[in-house]
């Protein structure tokens, strides 16, 4: 009894340092997130469910989130599909594969600081894009202030996740016994088959932490959002961070915990969701 | 035959895809070594300087060093920026691996009371985006009064849960039978996490350094909301600040940025891989 409390209390220490840090910055005050979001600006006034129908009809709230979803729609189904394509290619025994997996990582290395002056120069009036496109007689625009902005959030979340992906998917592929294969094409299975009735079903654990993670990724193109276009960007991208901080500006504290609880929810159910559809499918 | 053309035609647009995906590095090299008459040229149009497009050369006419100089020389303000990226990145990462350590060897080895509800709650945590916790990290930063100071952005990014998460899986794999032997011979868990764990988890470690290092360099949102003095801002936020009149020193600041991480990039690229993959295993 003695010896269990003791074991007890020496992994309370290891772990003691990093749950204080964890509580005091992100749970304790989350909860008091949480009561805010039941109260007026100010703290002081009961108003139950008031905040939550105030972002609900808030016209910049439902912008924010629609262009979020749509952003997750599009961005997430091609990036696992795309990466997924190149994973299968790469271990498919092709020569230097190592090396293009190494080039397709780099973008995970390049601030996106650095690589706004390349999207600013590529996306003006008269930039590279523009010029190309001059050749095909289509005039060009300051696409940033048009509703392509959005598309090019899509490309520049693409470009910066995919060989994070392939790392992924490839560890997915290489954890799949090769006796699977064998014995399937000795009962006569083609590569398409194979594909469909081994790969698929045995990537599916490696599918829900892709989506989990590409999920969370798809939160931070904000930053690409904010340094190309600032705080007021063309209303297709839009983003639900540009809202939190013109909230957070005027510190409209009680729209903010509703807004964040309302998305910590979304996250919530977004992953339990996905576990237990995969857990079933197990 | 058919299947070898098939697969050098595959290899070919894998390797294109590749060059333009690493496309960008190289461009802003190049567009660094340009000289100030060079970059006008080519980007003149976009400046509203003259009509037509914006060009572009593969490699520099006359490549100098000159913006790279004029920035050593004239631009005080970036060093400030570049030593506030460094020592925000660095004490980060110092403080995540002071309390993450310990933490993942605690989750991957150790006895916890309610182990599992909490390296859940740890799982959860690092999915949550920024706009989740943004109004939380407020909270206690402005009532412990650290608003506007670097703790604000180091702090709560020091106690991110998704080293811990990163590291837990290198420590899980080490076999109990090591620690077990060590244990009989009288070590005491702290001998077993310093001569054991630790030495054997180290990939692990670096795989979180890599990843927490790269995302550190990268911060935008939290020194946006939680530094309202522009001389603590970083480098990410400084240089989209640099007007495309500049363009030489926008080219030479965004390289100067590019290379720290790049360099880690390089130097760490198996544990980077290998921390990816440690974050597939499903629990």
């Amino acid at each position: 009894m003695r010896n269990i409390r003791k074991e007890n209390l020496e992994g309370l220490a290891f772990i003691g340092p990093s749950i204080l840090g964890v509580s005091i910055f992100v749970l304790i005050p989350f909860i008091d997130v949480i009561r805010r979001s039941f109260f007026n600006a100010a703290g002081t006034g009961f108003t139950f469910l008031e905040n939550y129908q105030t972002i609900f009809h808030n016209a910049a709230f439902m912008l924010a989130l629609k262009n979020t979803l749509r952003f997750m729609g599009i961005c997430i189904p091609l990036l696992i599909a795309v990466s997924l394509l190149v994973a299968v290619f790469l271990s498919s025994g092709l020569k230097l594969a190592g090396y293009l997996k190494s080039a397709y990582l780099v973008p995970m290395a390049i601030p996106v600081a650095s690589v706004v002056l390349m999207w600013r120069l590529l996306f003006h009036e008269h930039g590279f894009f523009s010029g190309m496109l001059n050749h095909f007689g289509i005039v060009g625009m300051d696409w940033m202030n048009t509703k392509y902005a959005f598309w090019v959030l899509v490309f520049s979340y693409v470009w910066k996740n995919i060989g994070y992906n392939i790392v992924l998917w490839m560890a997915g592929l290489t954890s799949i016994p090769d006796t699977l294969y064998e014995s399937a094409r000795c009962d006569g299975a083609n590569a398409w088959q194979c594909f469909i009735y081994i790969t698929m079903p045995n990537l599916l654990p490696t599918l829900y932490t892709i989506t989990v993670l590409a999920f969370l990724n798809a939160f931070k193109v904000f930053r690409e959002a904010y340094l190309v276009a600032g705080d007021y960007p063309h209303e297709s991208m839009y983003l639900l961070q540009h809202l939190f901080n013109n909230w957070f500006r005027d510190l409209s504290l009680d729209k903010m915990s509703a807004g964040a609880v309302v998305i910590a929810l979304m996250i919530l159910v977004l992953i339990l969701g996905l576990q237990r559809s995969w857990d079933k499918e197990i | 035959m058919k299947q070898k053309i098939l697969k050098r035609l595959l290899f070919i647009i894998l390797f294109l895809i590749a060059v333009a995906i690493c496309f960008p590095v190289f461009f802003l090299i190049v567009g660094s070594l340009m000289g100030a008459d060079e970059l006008n040229a080519y980007l003149g149009p976009v400046l509203g300087k003259a009509d037509g497009f914006a060009g572009w050369a593969l490699l520099p006419t006359y490549p100098t060093f000159k913006a790279y100089i004029q920035l050593l020389l004239d631009s005080p303000e970036f060093f400030v920026m570049f030593w506030n990226s460094i020592k925000l990145s660095g004490m980060i990462l110092l403080l995540q691996l002071i309390t993450g350590v310990p933490a993942a060897w605690g989750f991957a080895k150790l006895k916890v009371p309610f182990k599992n509800v909490l390296f859940n709650l740890y799982i959860i945590l690092m999915l949550m985006p920024f706009q989740v916790t943004m109004l939380s990290n407020y909270l206690t930063l402005n009532k412990i009064h650290l608003m506007n100071t670097p703790w604000a952005v180091i702090l709560p990014a020091a106690f991110s849960t998704f080293p811990v998460f990163i590291m837990y899986h290198f420590f899980r794999n080490i076999p109990q039978g090591i620690i077990e032997s060590a244990r009989l011979d009288g070590a005491g868990s702290l001998q077993v996490f310093f001569y054991i764990g630790i030495p054997l988890g180290s990939s692990g470690i670096v795989s979180a350094i890599v990843l927490s290092f790269l995302d550190a360099w990268n911060l935008i949102e939290q020194p946006l909301t939680f530094f309202k003095d522009k001389t603590l801002w970083p480098l990410s936020l400084y240089l989209p600040s640099i007007s495309l009149e500049n363009a030489g020193l926008a080219f030479v600041a965004s390289v100067v940025t590019l290379i720290p991480s790049l360099l880690v990039f390089l130097a760490g690229q198996d544990y980077l891989e290998q921390g990816i993959t440690a974050s597939a295993v499903k629990e």
